[in-house]
Formats: structure tokens, sequence, C-alpha cells
């Protein structure tokens, strides 16, 4: 056990925060299960609105800041990183594992704010004031744990950045890296400028409620709003954050598996950088209803749409990467591949929000609360279930059974869709979100909602074992098994200790599978 | 060649760049971080201008200079350490740092003393005469108080990095040709000042 929570080793660090990430999947995965079971019948089925309040406050506070934030850049960007740049480590490998350690401090936090104090937060995981300052609950604790935590995103983001700078091997060019390397790079950017705001913000309303220092609360002449802006100020770059490693993940995998090379190697690597600085820019939107200017509303809609646009262009790319390729439908592909159609499906949503008219109408309803799973279940969750089935050979050096995993993608991606197409279309008729209860007309689309869950839930639970199972029982990997061309696949599997006996020499064009060479 | 082998380094690994410039990222999130406070600064400032006028000359701005003064005599004497260092001269470079830490202590005691003054003035939150000023006034000293404690935690935090780094040059722990632990102490130790010095104007310098 010391040998793996005290380990400098970014391969065991990597494991460290996939493990403990799982868990908190898992936690909060179930408490969502309890609100579909609550949204059976109506009326009350097994708890009150006090509950169900608790309830979707702490499965979004666990999903966002313990699992997707930290997301793929923790577990495979450590992992990966040093590996694909042909590394022995990263910049820092002291400072990585203090990160880690910040994190499950912040994460132990987190937990304990629902267990001491007043209970468990019940102001959504946004901590909007003046709720937050007014509400008995145990909020002061809570967002004290996801600040602990904001020091593990930030360190992170400082690390891989100077790693990513100084420790490339040599002939390896910002130009020939591996996209997964670039999306870790923006990703890193973005933590590091915006994480910090958070951190003051959350300070300032830590400080309001233990000691009454007049900022946020409106009794004191305080500007709910200006919580609001600095709040989305970084939580709108952190959808970034979650979705620019999962974009370099499948950026790997779809060349991979079509024997291809990546189609517009340099739009996909400009456009992470282009959604990093352009998604910066565009926090406001989640407050169009708020009662801001009408010109700061347009200006934040015009930018919206703009930051489709790099989104769009990957998706592009990865689709011209598998034409005429030689595809292999492996597991992984298919989550890759689901990952591309739910990702579509939760950017063209999220462009129908950036429209100001909808976006009045749909505001505060399920439609978000479905949009918001297409885009970070359904695309980073996707490609987190791409990732694991790509890269678990080399992590564990054992092969995951493939036909459990496509069984499991069919539940996952059917139970997917069902559940939250549904909510977007009871949102779309006016369903409001956070409630406990609904009414009569929204009923039937509940039933077929939480029966989707519950199919998606299994699904979950047969990839879970599927991946538990093989860790210990799965046949042996060679060093690589799906012919991939990056450094990763240079060195056996799992990577010994520091990497690589020899560093490899680096292939002067990324992406370029012996095939294709071969007229 | 077995793999333990190829593992066995002569010199582990060090890169005094990649140290220098993950500090100066550092210090890039450090601003934001305070950056956060100075937006709110101005939002609020917009709206209630007079009062932001009247708040600030509740505050001592001759204490704010003196202490600005003591704060930059701080950032020379860390760089007069870490030159000294840089020319050999061992000895000479942890009496430059003892005397950085002697200031950074008269700093935060000036700052105490400011306090305590807010506290008598019956200004802290939670008393009443804070309670009873216009909301301007308030959000004033609300950011008052957020900026500068903040920024003490910082002058604490860089003083405490001061003091270890002196102790390590002193026991001859830092290699001459590898003196980026001194110079990280050093520029953070100028970012804690930088930040006064937006702090002095806005809060100081308001009425």
């Amino acid at each position: 056990m010391t040998r793996w929570i005290f380990s400098t080793d970014h391969k065991r660090i990597a494991i460290l925060y996939l493990v403990t990430q799982a868990a908190f999947f898992v936690t909060a995965m179930t408490i969502g299960v309890f609100m579909r079971i609550e949204q059976l019948t109506m009326g009350r089925t097994i708890m009150g609105a006090a509950t169900y309040n608790a309830l979707f406050t702490v499965h979004g506070v666990v999903m966002i800041f313990l699992v997707v934030i930290p997301g793929l850049m923790v577990s495979f960007g450590n992992f990966l990183l040093p590996l694909m740049i042909g590394a022995r480590d990263v910049a820092f490998p002291r400072l990585n594992l203090l990160s880690w350690w910040f994190y499950l401090a912040g994460a132990v936090i987190v937990l304990a704010s629902l267990f001491t104090g007043g209970g468990p937060p019940d102001t959504g995981w946004t901590f909007y004031v003046p709720f937050s300052l007014r509400t008995h609950t145990n909020v002061p604790l809570a967002v004290f744990g996801v600040f602990v935590g904001g020091f593990s995103s930030i360190l992170t983001g400082i690390n891989f950045i100077t790693t990513i700078h100084r420790l490339r091997a040599p002939g390896m060019g910002f130009h020939n890296m591996p996209l997964f390397v670039w999306s870790v790079y923006a990703t890193g950017w973005v933590q590091v400028i915006v994480t910090p705001v958070l951190g003051v913000t959350l300070l300032l309303v830590i400080l309001d409620r233990v000691a009454g220092l007049p900022i946020f609360n409106p009794d004191n002449g305080g500007d709910p709003l200006l919580y609001q802006h600095l709040f989305w100020l970084y939580s709108h770059p952190a959808v970034y954050v979650m979705i620019l490693p999962a974009m370099g993940a499948i950026s790997e995998i779809i060349p991979t598996f079509a024997r291809r090379t990546i189609f517009g190697y340099r739009f996909i690597a400009f456009s992470s950088m282009a959604i990093a600085a352009i998604g910066g820019l565009v926090w406001a939107h989640h407050m169009f209803t708020s009662g801001m200017s009408d010109l700061s509303v347009a200006a934040f809609s015009l930018l919206t749409f703009l930051v489709a646009v790099p989104s769009a262009i990957k998706v592009f790319n990865w689709v011209s990467t598998l034409y005429k390729g030689s595809i292999q439908l492996s597991a992984a592909l298919l989550y890759a591949l689901g990952f591309v159609f739910l990702f579509g499906i939760g950017g063209l949503t999220g462009l129908m929000q950036g429209a100001l008219a909808v976006n009045v109408q749909v505001h505060d309803t399920y439609f978000i609360v479905g949009h918001f799973h297409y885009v970070i279940f359904g695309g980073t969750g996707f490609a987190f279930f791409a990732a694991l089935h790509y890269w678990f050979p080399k992590m564990f050096g054992r092969l995951v059974d493939e036909g459990r995993a496509k069984l499991a993608f069919v539940l996952v991606f059917v139970g997917f869709n069902v559940f939250y197409f549904t909510m977007l279309l009871i949102g779309a008729e006016g369903m409001p979100r956070r409630y406990y209860d609904h009414l009569p007309q929204f009923h039937a689309g509940h039933v077929v909602a939480s029966l989707g869950a519950f199919l998606m839930v299994a699904g979950l639970l047969l990839l879970l074992h599927n991946l538990g199972r093989a860790v210990r029982r799965g046949a042996v990997a060679p060093a690589n098994p799906w012919g991939g061309v990056t450094l990763e696949w240079a060195t056996s599997s799992p990577p010994p200790p520091e990497n690589f006996a020899v560093i490899p020499a680096v292939p002067e064009k990324p992406y370029a599978f012996p095939r294709e060479v071969q007229p | 060649m077995s793999a333990e082998a190829a593992l066995s380094h002569p010199a582990p690994h060090r890169d005094d760049v990649a140290s220098r410039m993950g500090m100066w990222i550092f210090l890039l999130t450090e601003l934001f971080l305070f950056g956060g406070i100075f937006v709110a600064y101005a939002a609020y400032r917009a709206l209630h201008r007079e009062a932001f006028h009247h708040a600030g000359a509740e505050l001592d701005a001759v204490l704010g200079v003196a202490n600005t003064a003591v704060l930059l005599t701080s950032s020379l004497t860390v760089a007069l350490g870490v030159h000294a260092f840089r020319r050999g001269r061992d000895r000479e470079a942890p009496c430059w740092l003892g005397l950085t830490v002697l200031l950074a202590f008269a700093f935060l005691v000036v700052k105490g003393i400011e306090w305590v003054t807010k506290y008598q003035h019956g200004l802290f939150p939670g008393q009443p005469r804070l309670g009873g000023l216009p909301a301007g006034e308030r959000l004033f000293f609300g950011l008052y108080f957020a900026a500068t404690g903040l920024h003490a935690l910082h002058v604490v935090a860089g003083a405490v990095l001061l003091g270890v780094t002196c102790a390590l040059v002193a026991r001859g722990r830092v290699r001459p040709d590898a003196p980026s632990v001194l110079e990280n102490a050093g520029i953070y130790w100028h970012l804690v000042d930088t930040i006064w010095i937006v702090i002095l104007p806005l809060f100081y310098l308001a009425a």
C-alpha cells in the first residue's frame, strides 16, 4: 500500500487517481439511481424534497469536482504524457504525488461535509449566493473541500505544461506530438488560469459564511450576480478541462483502429488551443436569464456560437479519419464512436441554448440537465471508457474481454439515450430541474427516463466488472496489442519504472501507420 | 541489458529551467487568485464611487505607504541575497535573506496594528458600526479585509519559504551551480511585493 500512496512514479499516481475516481463515480452514480427511483412515481416515493435537494447537490459536487474535472487529465494524462513524449517521468514527480494528496484531502473534506455540521449542502453544485449564505447546511466545509481540490488541479496543470516544454524526447517538436499531448497542454493552461479565480471566489463565500465578511451577501449590499460571474468564469472553462483531454484520447483511438493517419493534424491541435482561448470568454451564457444587460447577453451568445466552431472541426476531422480507413471495430473504438455521436447531440443542444430566445424557454429545465449529461457523460464519460479499453493493456498488462465490453457498450449506449434524450424532451416541454416531484404530464417521460437509467447502470456495472476481472484474470497483453504508433506502445505492457530502457526514436510524422506507406 | 541495469542513473534528474518555468506559471495563478478580488473591487467601485471614497478615508495612508517602503526594501534585500550567492559570497547571502524575513515580520506587525485599529473603530465584520454603514462602505471594508488578509497570508508563506531557504543556504545545502531553490523563493517574494503595490492605491489611496 505505502509503495503506492507514496510513489512518485507517474504511472502509479495515474492508477491512484483512476481508482479514487472510479470509487467516487460509483458513489455519485448510486446517488443518481436513488434520484431516478424517486421520480418513478408522482409525489413522495422514497424521499422528501430536502433529501432530494441534498442528493442532487452531492451527485453534482462529487461528479463534477471529484470525477470529471480531474477527468482524463489526472489519470490518463499522468499515465500517458511522459510515455507519449518519450520521457521517464513528469517534470516534478514529487509535486505530482502532492497533487494526488491534495485531491484526496479535498475529497475527504467534501465527503466529511455530508455528515457534519448542518448536514449535506442543498444548494446545487453551483453554490449560488444568496442561498448558499442562508442555508443552514454544511456549505462552508463542502466549499473548502472544493477549494483544497483546486490546488491539485493547479499543480497538475503547472507540472504538465512544464513537462511538455522541457521533457520531449529529442526529435519531438510541438508539431509531431501526439494529439492527446496537445489537448493536455491546452487543458493545463485552462487549469492554471481559471482555477485560482474559483479558489478566491469560494474563499470569499467561506469568509462570508464564517465571519460575515460583506462581499456577495445582498443584505450587505453585495451583488449575487458578481458571484455568478466569478463562479462561471471558472466553471465554464472547467467544462473544457473536462472535455479537452477526452477529445485528445479520441484523436488517439480513432486513427489506430482506422489504420489511417489522423485527418487534419494541425487543425485538431490548434482547435484545442482555440477551444481553450474562446472557452474563457463564454461564461455568462449560463446567466442569460439573470438580468444582465442586453448588450452583454448578445455578446456572450455570439461567443458561444464561435466556441462551437473548433469543436465541430474536431468532429469532422475524426469522421474524415474513418473515411476509407481499414476499420477494426474494437470495444475501444465503439466507445469512441459513441463519444462522437453523443457529443454531437450534446454540442448541438448546447447551440440551441446559446440562441437567446430558446434559452429563455429551456433555462432551468431538464433540457439543460439532458444537454449537460450528453456533453459530460456522453462526451467525457464515453471517452473515459474508450480510453480505459484502449490503454488498459498498457496500464495493467492484461487484455479486456472484448465480448463483454461490447455488450456493456450496447447496454450503456441504449440506456443512456433512452434516459437523457427523454430528459431533453420533457425539458423542452417545461419540466423544471431540481424538483423531487413532477406534474402528471411529465409522468410517462420520467418513468421512461428512469428505466433507461437503470439499463445504463446495469451496463456500467458490467463494464466495471469486466475491467475489474481483467486486472486479475485477463490474458497477458503484448507490448502493442492494437498496432498503435505513438511512443507508449514502444515499451512493454505495463511499462517498467522510468518507462524506457533506451529513449525510443521519435517518428518523423505522427500517426504514420505501416500499411499506409505500402502501395 | 536488463531494465534494472538501465535504471541506474548516476545523477538524479535536475532541470533548473523547468523549476523556474514552473514557478513563473505558479506566479501567474497567484495573479489570477488576487485578480478575483480586484474584479470584485472594480465592479463594486463602479457601483459605489462615493462610498469607496469615504471608506478609503478611514484607512491610514501613512501606515500603508510606510509598509510599502518596508516591502520594497525587502525586495531589494532578497535580490542582494541572490546576487551575493551567485557571486559565491556564501556567508553574505544568508544575512540578506535573514534581513528580508525580519522586514516581512515588520510588515506584518504594521498590518496587525492597522487591523487592531479597525477593530477598535468597530469596522470588523459583525461589529455594529460596520453594519450601520452604507452598503458601498461595507463592501469596501469586506474587500479590504479579504485583500489585505490574503496578502498577509502570502507574506507569511513567503517569509517561511525564505526562512527555510536561508537555513539551506547557511548550511551549504544549495549548490552554487543550482541556485533555483533560492531564485524561486526570491521571485515568489517579488510577487508578494508586486501584489501589494496594486493593493496600496486601490484601498489606501482611494480617498
